[in-house]
């Protein structure tokens, strides 16, 4: 990797101001991904902003009918958090089939929903539970944060601080692993709660997106007939040596149908 | 062969590793572990093109950056003299046509020919700045057409990678007798047509390669550490070929290796790059592979395109089979890469059938692809999956049941030895009673039932059988010789016994995974009748070792073993003289055994450990006669190769919805010549079979149009995972070998060969309700999926019965 700065701030206002005062500069949560890319030298940041040590970003705690999530909160406390796992044990279940032992332990949800990823698992669910993403000066709806590949809603400088998740009456997650990467080929969250019913697909597209054709017929019918029959179209998905868009198009009525059955 | 140490130490003792506790506690001695003082770091530019002029390298901003005290080019390769990168076997095609071998420069010269192709070095303090130095170096490339596929090279008008290779053909090679082949075909019931690639593979062992070059200018030798699976056959290649530095002032050095699946026989530039470096600048320089780096320098596996004929009579005889092949050489020959598809795998293509006839040829091409050499298998799983393939569409074909056709075929175990039609004569093995075996374990006689209960589930059951045969023990050195190997392949041992019989064996072959350090103690422990815990095993340091030719092949116990044995029976002999003088017998009349030499019918006898004092404190001694001391060596050249065989069964369960491929059940029974220790081969056995499943179901290397490698690190090529490996079912059936002294044949590879067959004929039979008669490995969700689709969907057909 190349020589950069590293800071370590406290406080999120210390972070966003290292971060306003260098643009070059970028925040480092668990490092999944940026790590990696610094060491083969695709990103050349002034400064790392390593924000471990800002305790406001952690903490999982219940505000009325939703569960508000730090951004420093790793994976595998997501998996395990008695908290989470009775009010949205999908999001667990998700959060354990994310990466590896290793990779759980590091990595952050704040982070990889910063990170917007296509094939990350977080923004499915963010967008089927109607989630709301708190910045360090607003909160954004999830639908009008995931922009598009690699992309949010978020300003140069902007932090992430956490998630807030409406409490569903059900929910359910299916994906199918890229066998090389075993990061979500495609990816379904669905999700039945107080804004309705929300149908999240990952790894499909450049960007997460809801399938809302199938959100209408399990509004309908909750069931996993209800959206065997829905064809994905496959114009804008994804196609690499390991799927194609066509198959893709598949695996989200397919994986929609095992989120319904995995939500019960 | 005495059976005297307890049983658990000697032959056939489940032994545990001994080498385990330190690799698995972290304190192994890897090349990457070692530091030399004064230590600097290279850093090797590489090819951004897969195919391209050099107009030009500036490297004067590079050397002016901090740290940086070398940065050496093609020209400086050149003007000091060394030569290129050699390759150990020459293939002589038809008409007596001797191969192409285009000069392999250590660095690019003149033109690039692979992403990845090594075009200069830097040398600095640190790697960090030898690497910011690297990209501070301007190439001028123009760029020429890229020829990532053998049909792109062989096109008609296809440019040349070397101007000294016409058409970007290696050889066009044959074997067998084209003309009984064809008076077969004339003759046939029904002739049964397959094509088939098999896929390129990325051998990716875990430790990737490095290699730390030494100089002492005081005495002129240089000293290179590398990852190696045979340090005297680099040292021979380099000094000899690259370097022009004599044995005596070379020193190969290969500690533990963490893997290398044939990756690490061969003889890679970046080692003449770092050992010559050090000469020239007096300081130790290293070299460490990224995993990334790897992808595009380690030679890959595999790559070959082949169309077969198989001849049958109306009862379902093999009467004839034709093959002919189209082998990738990638853009350089490797070391051994020309033996591969000729020696290594087209004298298979008798498999374990009776098959009279047959024609095999072989055309091999230059790609602008990273250079294609030998991968756990070498040729073998090519020709294995090959016939055990066309083997089930003949029985398809034919309306005869898989296992029925086999056994029709089969040479029978009075048959032996068996002449096959390309070249190779087997000695032993009984495929019927592995076949038999496997059958039983697999429980396949209940499988419809299974299928019917997993289709119960919406899941697509499928078994596939392969009855495979291979080689092993490479190999009597004047039979090589003839068919082009610049090297013999014999192997050494000398077994130091020292004054209070505690032993050192030092052997040619080198291991990197396989557990030699434990099976060769058990074998001299118990043929010398000495605790396992007073003998050790050396290996790895020319330095230390007689020259040996390294392992490769499952020809350490085979080849290496044998020498051991040889040896052993000349320490045995002395150590008879000595007891005889001591004893005051002839010694006609000593016997030994139980680590014990005994006057025959007496209770008069001399331990083990009171001869080899004896022979180091020779005061009592018959010194008139024989010389003190206990140390003997031999080298031992095969008789022949080995030839394990077996059957392995894999049964699947297809999810129809995504395409993904679940390997439920897996059945070997492999006939691997005697054992000498049960729990090291289960695990040799059973990692080949997880790389086989790799190679069937996910692992692929994909060049785009421009050659460049798409599946160029983890995110893209896939590796088998433990989650994905069945429990397997391991057993062997032994028919010993008829001509080495232990009766061995080779584990190492089996597991590999016999595998990948197994699990396509289970996938076609999990959908032989859709009509699909194969699927090209490897058999990728997507691609199931795509067949599954294309014959309407998931929606279960009714069954064909």
């Amino acid at each position: 990797m190349y020589d950069f700065a590293y800071h370590k701030p406290t406080s999120v206002a210390d972070a966003v101001k290292l971060l306003a005062e260098d643009p070059d500069a970028r925040p480092i949560s668990g490092g999944m991904t940026l790590l990696p890319a610094l060491k083969h030298r695709l990103n050349m940041p002034s400064a790392l902003i390593d924000l471990s040590g800002i305790a406001e970003l952690r903490g999982i705690r219940r505000e009325g009918d939703a569960l508000v999530i730090g951004a420093m909160v790793k994976h595998f406390e997501i998996a395990t958090d008695p908290q989470i796992m009775a009010a949205i044990p999908a999001l667990s279940r998700m959060a354990a089939t994310i990466g590896d032992t290793q990779v759980r332990n590091r990595g952050t949800i704040g982070g990889s929903l910063a990170n917007n990823d296509p094939a990350a698992d977080y923004p499915a669910a963010a967008l089927a539970l109607g989630a709301t993403l708190i910045t360090d000066r607003r909160q954004i709806p999830a639908d009008a944060f995931f922009v598009g590949m690699f992309t949010t809603a978020m300003e140069p400088g902007e932090l992430l601080v956490g998630v807030s998740f409406p409490i569903p009456e059900k929910a359910g997650y299916a994906k199918l692993r890229n066998p090389a990467s075993r990061y979500s080929m495609t990816g379904v969250f669905v999700a039945r709660g107080p804004k309705g019913v929300g149908v999240g697909v990952n790894g499909a597209a450049a960007c997460a997106f809801r399938q809302k054709e199938m959100e209408a017929a399990l509004a309908a019918n909750w069931s996993p007939e209800a959206v065997a029959g829905i064809r994905q179209p496959a114009d804008d998905l994804n196609s690499d040596i390991h799927g194609s868009a066509e198959y893709r198009a598949n695996l989200v009525t397919v994986m929609a149908k095992r989120a319904v059955a995995d939500a019960g | 062969m005495n059976v005297t140490t307890p049983p658990s130490e000697g032959i056939g003792a489940s032994v545990r590793r001994r080498e385990d506790l330190r690799f698995l506690s972290g304190r192994g001695q890897y090349t990457d572990d070692l530091n030399r003082p004064g230590q600097l770091h290279a850093w090797i530019l590489r090819s951004p093109h897969a195919h391209a002029r050099i107009g030009g390298i500036d490297t004067a901003a590079a050397a002016a950056m901090p740290g940086v005290r070398a940065i050496y080019t093609a020209a400086h390769i050149e003007a000091a003299g060394l030569g290129g990168v050699p390759c150990g076997w020459q293939v002589t095609g038809k008409g007596g046509k001797v191969m192409a071998e285009p000069m392999h420069p250590v660095l690019a010269s003149g033109k690039v020919r692979h992403v990845g192709d090594p075009v200069a070095v830097v040398v600095a303090e640190t790697r960090s700045q030898a690497r910011d130095a690297a990209e501070a170096i301007a190439v001028s490339y123009t760029p020429l057409p890229a020829l990532p596929t053998m049909a792109a090279a062989l096109a008609p008008g296809a440019a040349l990678l070397h101007d000294d290779a016409p058409g970007n053909v290696c050889f066009d090679w044959e074997i067998g007798d084209a003309a009984a082949t064809d008076a077969a075909f004339a003759a046939a019931y029904k002739v049964v047509r397959f094509e088939t690639t098999n896929n390129r593979l990325v051998p990716n062992a875990m430790e990737p390669r490095a290699a730390i070059g030494d100089y002492d200018p005081n005495s002129g030798e240089h000293t290179l550490y590398t990852t190696s699976q045979n340090p005297h056959v680099i040292r021979l290649l380099m000094g000899a070929f690259v370097l022009k530095v004599p044995e005596h002032r070379l020193r190969v050095v290969a500690p533990d290796v963490g893997g290398g699946f044939g990756s690490k026989i061969y003889h890679y530039a970046e080692e003449a790059i770092v050992t010559w470096a050090a000469a020239q600048l007096k300081r130790p320089v290293k070299w460490t592979c990224e995993r990334s780096e790897a992808f595009v320098s380690d030679a890959h596996g595999r790559d070959h395109v082949t169309r077969a004929e198989l001849a049958l009579d109306a009862e379902g005889r093999f009467l004839g089979l034709r093959v002919e092949t189209l082998a990738n050489m990638g853009a350089y020959l490797s070391t051994f890469a020309p033996a591969v598809p000729t020696y290594l795998s087209a004298t298979l293509l008798a498999g374990c059938y009776t098959t009279p006839a047959i024609h095999g040829q072989v055309k091999a091409v230059f790609t602008s692809t990273v250079p294609v050499d030998a991968y756990r298998g070498a040729g073998r799983p090519e020709t294995t999956y090959l016939l055990e393939r066309l083997v089930d569409v003949a029985a398809r074909e034919m309306g005869m049941d898989r296992v029925e056709i086999r056994r029709k075929n089969f040479i029978r175990p009075d048959q032996f030895p068996y002449q096959t039609p390309v070249a190779l004569q087997y000695d032993s093995g009984d495929y019927e009673a592995t076949l038999r075996e496997a059958l039983r374990v697999a429980r396949y006689d209940s499988f419809e039932q299974r299928r019917a209960e997993a289709k119960a589930r919406g899941r697509l059951r499928g078994i596939g059988i392969s009855t495979y045969l291979e080689a092993c023990g490479i190999a009597p050195s004047k039979l090589v010789g003839q068919l082009g190997a610049r090297a013999g392949l014999y192997e050494v041992a000398n077994i130091r016994v020292h004054p209070t019989g505690s032993v050192s064996v030092f052997t040619g072959t080198h291991s990197h995974g396989q557990g030699h350090e434990t099976t060769f103690a058990q074998l001299v422990s118990e043929q010398l009748g000495v605790p396992l815990s007073q003998v050790e095993v050396v290996h790895g340091d020319t330095g230390k070792i007689p020259f040996g030719m390294g392992t490769y092949g499952s020809r350490s116990l085979a080849v290496g073993g044998s020498a051991m044995v040889k040896a052993m029976d000349k320490i045995i002999a002395k150590g008879r003289k000595i007891a005889a003088h001591l004893l005051e017998a002839s010694v006609e009349d000593i016997e030994f055994s139980n680590g014990q030499f005994r006057v025959a019918g007496t209770d008069r006898a001399k331990a083990f450990a009171e001869i080899s004092m004896a022979a180091y404190v020779p005061h009592n001694y018959p010194i008139e006669e024989i010389e003190p001391g206990l140390e003997e060596t031999a080298f031992y050249d095969p008789k022949n190769f080995t030839y394990p065989g077996g059957c392995h069964i894999c049964e699947v369960e297809i999810d129809p919805e995504t395409g993904e491929t679940e390997v439920v059940n897996f059945t070997a029974c492999d006939d691997v010549g005697r054992v000498i220790n049960p729990m090291i081969v289960e695990g040799q056995i059973q990692g080949g079979l997880a790389q086989g499943i790799g190679q069937a179901l996910i692992e692929n290397t994909v060049y785009d149009s421009e050659g460049q490698l798409l599946s160029a690190s983890f995110a893209d090529y896939a590796m088998p995972r433990a989650a994905q490996i069945p429990a397997f079912d391991v057993s062997t059936s032994t028919t010993l070998c008829t001509h080495n002294p232990l009766g061995v044949k080779g584990c190492g590879e089996v597991g590999a060969i016999g595998s990948p067959p197994a699990v396509i004929n289970a996938v076609v039979d999990a959908l032989r309700d859709y009509g699909v008669t194969h699927v090209e490995m490897p058999a990728t969700p997507q691609k199931i999926w795509s067949i599954i689709h294309s014959k309407g969907g998931a929606a279960l057909p009714a069954a064909a019965e």
